[in-house]
């Protein structure tokens, strides 16, 4: 069990100019969520950029990361099995609602149309499959790219500032889903945000990143 | 594939050039008889060069070659930025604009043949103002068109490349928060005009300084405009090198390829000259600045007015120009002075109806090929980019535009010569080579800002979700741009579309496409067929747009987010 969840070792990522953004090291385990916080410009979402490979090219990296004990360093953005929720949703504008969640289904499975249909009513959204992801609601945007995120079946989440597009009920209605889902399939979460409400409803730890200059 | 393909499209692009102007020299030096019967002449030989010295009138011809050329960029240049300094933002702009626009895509054979319907003493303008304003009974015996000082050939390249010069600067704008600089200016008390012209004109100017080269190096060499509304008596020094090149005494080839090389090196000192130019505006700039100095309204005005004024009638006088065509083409009997025909007939499509479809039929699989052929290229590479996260630098961008600074009448008669030399007499393949040299700049041009802009969190998504690079490729990337793809094949099969001279010399004269037939029949005077071919290829030009106006709506009708993607 000791590699279970992500597991952090002295990651540093280095501009190639402005020298190191940030170096960290962090355990989170299955279920729990991670918060990072800080300012922006200060490298939470390079951070997320290196989890999931895909770190823009002025940045190197060092250090590892694991995932249930693989190594993800070695390994392309698509063999990580890292899910990601962003700010705007985006989902992909030319394929419906339907599309957009079979866009992440393992290849092999069968019974497609059924399960995209089931993740769809789970969040209330039955019969949304053939809609145009234009002519949803935020709230309705948010909910689809969860579940096309959960169908993919990640072993790990990442959450760049989902919730901060979001009103105010809407938001805590959001937040707690998403953990929710998160606790039930036992994913470890990292939550990147600059609301410490969001952090501190994620009920787990808290990794402030302060301005990094070498 | 994808990794391969900055290397490939390189050779594409530089490949034909090199051995173009390898297949210039070698016969300037009389290493190479194109005449003789021998492959190798073995020896250096000065003779191409006293034979090309020899040209009678040749000084003319090169100063010809630089007026039209300098003139020409300069009013094109001058228009474009007086129009924007002087509108950018207004309702007059949008409709100038929307007006300026569909006439990037004539091509130049149409738009100077229809000039020609327009302007010459039997023209439309004459038949319109006669007799009640000019007593002219018969048409004046007036040389307006191909007059010995090029003014007609300046007028015809400046109506032409103003779309272009004020499309490159619409793209560059954006770049330099033109908009902020401007209320500055107009706060600190310089008028509109120049207040961009000190401000904003030095910013755009460095982001449009290579296609501004590509349209002086057009203007001095170019053959297509040239042979419609240049002078005979000399012609510039391009169309020499043409007549040259299409003699049936194979001799005149090498002092033909002498004078192409002449013409690069004059448009290289032209460049320079422009450079320098260039440097002296920026000094001038400078200086005004020290001294703060302002311009009266009134003279603002007046530029501001001159500016859309020019503009306004080089839009109109195409556009007429085109009408002219459509009107040629159905004319039954139309005697002088009377502004319209006596009757309408559909005698000249009927004549030269099945010549033209089968012109039409080669003329679209030639452009669709080169387009898509330059389109994949494209693409690869842009993939390439952003998955090595390299970005093209500038030595890329250079080579991008060196097919369209270089003059096409340098190398491509060397291309000829060597193509003739190989035995390849004829064929489509050389014909396809040589207008992807010329397409693929433009459709990399068009798609690179769009392709480059698309939010690379979608890559992040779909890689996120299991989905390979290429997969996220050709599901994700492609499908969204699909509005920006469909253009860039429009204006790729656009520009091949409109090539005279790599269709004429790669085919050895012998592949009738629509803008070679018209250019053909330019000397014979036949203004109904003249009109009917014109108006096949402009509409030729034109329908890929339209096509890739209409898909995506098509396509994507049930899709809202993809209706201005």
């Amino acid at each position: 069990m000791a590699d279970r969840g992500f597991c952090i070792e002295n990651l540093t990522i280095t501009h190639r100019q402005q020298g190191v953004l940030l170096s960290l090291s962090a355990r989170v385990l299955p279920g729990d969520v991670m918060s990072v916080m800080g300012p922006s410009g200060i490298g939470k979402s390079t951070l997320l950029a290196a989890i999931t490979g895909t770190l823009p090219a002025p940045f190197s990296q060092t250090g590892r990361i694991q995932l249930n004990g693989r190594d993800l360093t070695a390994l392309p953005p698509q063999a990580r099995r890292v899910g990601i929720l962003f700010q705007d949703h985006l989902l992909f504008p030319h394929l419906s609602v339907g599309e957009n969640l079979a866009f992440g289904l393992a290849p092999d499975l069968d019974n497609r149309r059924q399960r995209v249909c089931d993740a769809l009513a789970d969040v209330d959204l039955v019969g949304f499959e053939d809609r145009d992801p234009a002519t949803l609601s935020g709230g309705q945007r948010a909910r689809v790219a969860l579940m096309r995120m959960l169908l993919a079946e990640p072993e790990a989440l990442l959450l760049d500032e989902p919730f901060s597009r979001l009103d105010a009920e809407l938001r805590t209605r959001m937040r707690d889903l998403v953990f929710s889902r998160a606790k039930a399939a036992n994913l470890p979460v990292i939550l990147v945000t600059h609301d410490r409400e969001d952090a501190v409803a994620a009920k787990g730890q808290i990794v402030e990143l302060a301005e990094h200059r070498a | 594939m994808v990794a391969l393909a900055p290397k490939l499209t390189l050779a594409v692009l530089i490949g034909p050039v090199l051995a173009g102007l390898f297949g210039t020299v070698l016969p300037a030096i009389g290493f190479l008889q194109p005449g003789g019967s021998g492959v190798l002449s073995g020896a250096l030989s000065a003779q191409p060069l006293t034979l090309a010295l020899d040209t009678p009138g040749l000084l003319q011809s090169s100063w010809l070659s630089v007026k039209t050329g300098m003139v020409s960029t300069f009013g094109a240049l001058a228009v474009a930025m007086l129009l924007v300094a002087g509108w950018h933002g207004t309702r007059w702009f949008r409709v100038t604009e929307q007006a300026l626009s569909p006439l990037l895509s004539v091509p130049h054979a149409a738009a100077a043949l229809g000039l020609v319907f327009l302007i010459a003493p039997s023209g439309w303008l004459a038949r319109l103002a006669s007799p009640t304003l000019t007593g002219w009974d018969r048409p004046p015996d007036i040389l307006v068109l191909q007059d010995p000082g090029g003014w007609a050939l300046i007028l015809g390249l400046v109506a032409k490349e103003l779309p272009f010069l004020l499309l490159m600067l619409l793209a560059a704008l954006p770049q330099v928060s033109s908009a902020a600089s401007l209320r500055v200016c107009q706060a600190l008390g310089y008028g509109r005009v120049l207040g961009w012209m000190v401000a904003v004109a030095p910013q755009v100017y460095a982001q449009i300084r290579l296609p501004v080269y590509a349209v002086l190096a057009y203007g001095m060499s170019n053959v297509d405009v040239a042979l419609v509304l240049g002078p005979n008596t000399p012609p510039t020094l391009a169309m020499r090198i043409l007549q040259g090149m299409s003699d049936p005494d194979l001799n005149q080839r090498a002092p033909a390829a002498v004078l192409a090389l002449y013409q690069l090196a004059l448009v290289a000192m032209a460049l320079g000259l422009w450079r320098l130019g260039e440097s002296m505006a920026g000094h001038l700039t400078r200086r005004s600045v020290w001294r703060g100095w302002r311009l009266p309204s009134l003279p603002d005005r007046i530029l501001r007015i001159s500016g859309l004024s020019v503009a306004a009638v080089a839009a109109l006088s195409i556009f007429t120009g085109l009408i002219t065509h459509a009107v040629w083409s159905v004319a039954g009997r139309w005697r002088f002075p009377d502004a319209l025909p006596e009757q309408l007939k559909l005698r000249t499509w009927m004549r030269h109806g099945a010549d033209i479809t089968d012109a039409v039929g080669l003329t679209l699989s030639l452009a669709l090929t080169a387009a898509l052929i330059s389109l994949m290229l494209t693409v690869l590479c842009l993939e390439a980019e952003h998955r090595s996260q390299r970005k093209m630098g500038k030595a890329g961008l250079l080579i991008l535009y060196l097919p369209l600074i270089l003059p096409q009448i340098t190398f491509l008669p060397g291309l000829q010569i060597l193509l003739l030399k190989g035995g390849v007499s004829s064929g489509g393949a050389p014909v396809l080579i040589a207008h992807v040299v010329f397409v693929l700049p433009y459709v990399f041009l068009t798609l690179a800002g769009p392709f480059r802009a698309w939010d690379a969190r979608y890559a992040t998504l779909g890689a996120t979700l299991g989905a390979s690079a290429d997969r996220t490729l050709w599901r994700l990337r492609l499908p969204m741009l699909l509005r920006p793809l469909l253009t860039a094949l429009a204006v790729g099969m656009a520009v091949s579309v409109g090539q005279y001279l790599p269709t004429l010399l790669a085919s050895g004269g012998r592949l009738a496409t629509l803008t070679t037939e018209a250019l053909a029949l330019a000397s014979g005077g036949d203004r109904r067929a003249i009109g009917a071919w014109a108006l096949a290829l402009t509409l030729v030009a034109w329908g890929p747009f339209m096509l890739a106006l209409a898909l995506p709506s098509l396509l994507h009708r049930n899709r809202k987010g993809m209706s201005h993607g």
